[in-house]
């Protein structure tokens, strides 16, 4: 019963590709969707869950994706020993960046991440030896599962979505544990869950960690994936991104996220047909959600319908 | 019989003003100790000094002979040492029986990874912090309410909720914040009697109230506090005979 949405949710993923094998919309943007569903999965963790907010968040995603493209192209990685590499070099400086960082609460919060954010980047632009500068990475080489390269639309469409699905399963059990408990507690009143046992500053590090480790992970396959990396992707503007399809979905739900991912990753692919208008009919859609579904439309919408059985039950007894 | 809680020398300044100044006592094991004092005479100071959440100037805490000054207050807590809140610091964003089970928090110690994966042993302690949540919530009397979020639970309801969460951490001590500020007369009752069952159940209870009725009637010892200092200390009926007291509270003829 527990996991009957993510049951549906897999369903759908594995049968669209099957209906639509050539289609644009499942299998490119699709790929892209699941990136940024695993990103905003983590992110909620961390903001939705603890209650805290980071505007730095991209800047993990890009310090895995170039990690993967600069010791793969320049020093010649195994891109699995790479990503790995990656991977800890993010666990490292999320750490060390988190102790003092964590130590600030909201708006103080959002400054610093976001000051950490545009350090990155700037890096990235400046560093160009290592980085390429601002034009970035690229002809960086393809991922293989033990001999089955990942070359086709297809197959990073099966790999991403079963990275994807782990990434949203690991959310789930995670806010259904004693740990989730503490996070919640956390963005209830960090007085109270201390006074319970709760070691608060501890609990905020471990999950801003988790959630950047799994942004490492996700650039790490994105660079694979476009075999190609500029600091565009991982910009102050993709940070914002991030923390709208948190907010969108509705915060502290899991599915609120990976609806928020998938709104944000769709919209404006449909809204190409508009143009010049296509920036302003975005904002509109997004500002029309807000104000009428506060909570988030996944969290809105799930409410919405609780809400509506309810009166037809009473209707039904009375 | 032995002491649970021994305080001495306790200080704490904000600035000039000496909110606690100089403050010794003890608590017996399994009894009710209260502590009484005009508006600002320091009684909630002296709450978070004891649970860490305020650090002393000067002063010892010991509890079961363990020094807690300089303690973190998740610290304190993992001792067995609990608290409710004056001022209402519910989980309002999680249901009633969730707020109970991260009371249990300290009863738990299954690792992150072990959540993620669901291993068997994670699961089986998740049964059994459920188990004593709900045992919580039925010793206060609020089995009937434990899905709705919190959010939706009259004020007198939330108090309560705050007693269970404590509870639920099988604490030695628990301290009380005003439990009965804002109740109406049955419900001042009701927590009377809850506040005695948790006594015969072995739990120690540290009491601040301004209902003097419900204080008097229901503790072993009152030590009562004025700007900060001790005025007095003994059993109720001294206390209320104690020249001292009445002139604090009432004022000087």
């Amino acid at each position: 019963m527990r996991l009957l949405g993510l049951g549906i949710f897999a369903a759908v993923i594995a049968i669209l590709p099957l209906l639509f094998p050539e289609n644009y919309y499942v299998t490119v943007v699709g790929v892209t969707m699941f990136f940024n569903v695993i990103l905003a999965v983590g992110l909620n963790l961390f903001m939705g869950y603890a209650g805290q907010i980071s505007l730095g968040h991209a800047a993990f995603f890009g310090l895995g994706a170039y990690s993967s493209a600069i010791l793969t192209t320049k020093f010649g990685f195994n891109p699995w020993l790479a990503m790995g590499a990656g991977v800890a070099l993010v666990w490292i400086v999320s750490y060390l960046v988190a102790k003092p960082i964590l130590r600030l609460k909201g708006h103080y919060l959002a400054m610093a991440t976001l000051g950490f954010g545009i350090i990155i980047h700037i890096f990235l632009v400046q560093y160009d030896t290592l980085t390429g500068g601002p034009d970035g990475l690229s002809s960086i080489p393809e991922l293989s599962i033990f001999g089955w390269p990942i070359n086709s639309d297809l197959r990073w469409y099966a790999v991403s979505a079963t990275v994807m699905l782990l990434s949203i399963l690991f959310s789930l059990n995670i806010v259904a544990s004693r740990h989730g408990r503490a996070l919640q507690a956390v963005h209830g009143s960090e007085v109270a869950a201390e006074t319970m046992g709760i070691d608060t500053s501890r609990v905020k590090v471990h999950i801003f960690v988790i959630s950047a480790v799994m942004a490492a992970v996700t650039g790490s396959l994105f660079v694979h994936e476009q075999a190609f990396i500029s600091p565009d992707s991982c910009s102050f503007f993709f940070s914002i991104e991030l923390v709208t399809m948190v907010v969108l979905g509705g915060m502290a739900s899991t599915f609120g996220a990976v609806f928020g991912a998938a709104i944000l990753t769709y919209l404006p692919e449909f809204l190409v047909v508009f143009q010049d208008f296509k920036v302003l009919i975005f904002g509109g859609i997004l500002m029309f959600i807000m104000i009428f579904l506060p909570e988030g439309l996944f969290v809105g919408l799930c409410r919405l319908f609780t809400h509506f059985k309810q009166e037809q039950k009473e209707c039904l007894t009375s | 019989m032995s002491y649970l809680l021994e305080v001495s020398g306790l200080e704490k300044a904000y600035g000039g003003v000496k909110a606690v100044n100089g403050v010794s006592f003890r608590v017996k094991e399994q009894t009710i100790f209260s502590v009484i004092g005009p508006n600002g005479a320091g009684k909630t100071t002296l709450f978070n000094l004891l649970t860490g959440i305020e650090r002393p100037d000067s002063g010892s805490i010991l509890f079961h002979e363990d020094q807690l000054v300089g303690l973190p207050p998740f610290k304190v807590a993992l001792k067995g040492i609990s608290r409710t809140f004056q001022n209402l610091q519910i989980f309002f964003n999680m249901s009633v029986v969730e707020n109970v089970m991260v009371g249990c928090h300290r009863l738990g110690n299954a690792s992150m990874l072990s959540a993620i994966f669901r291993l068997p042993s994670m699961l089986r302690e998740e049964r059994l912090i459920r188990h004593k949540a709900l045992k919580a919530l039925e010793f206060c009397g609020m089995s009937q309410m434990r899905d709705k979020p919190a959010d939706s639970l009259p004020y007198g309801q939330l108090k309560k909720l705050e007693i269970a969460r404590a509870l639920a951490s099988e604490p030695h001590l628990v301290l009380l914040d005003e439990p009965a500020a804002g109740l109406n007369d049955t419900e001042t009752v009701e927590l009377s009697e809850l506040i005695k069952k948790l006594v015969e159940n072995g739990i120690t209870v540290l009491l601040v109230e301004h209902n003097m009725g419900l204080v008097m009637d229901i503790s072993d010892e009152v030590l009562v506090l004025n700007y900060g200092e001790l005025l007095a200390m003994g059993t109720p009926s001294a206390i209320q005979k104690d020249p001292k007291v009445v002139a604090a509270y009432l004022g000087e003829e």
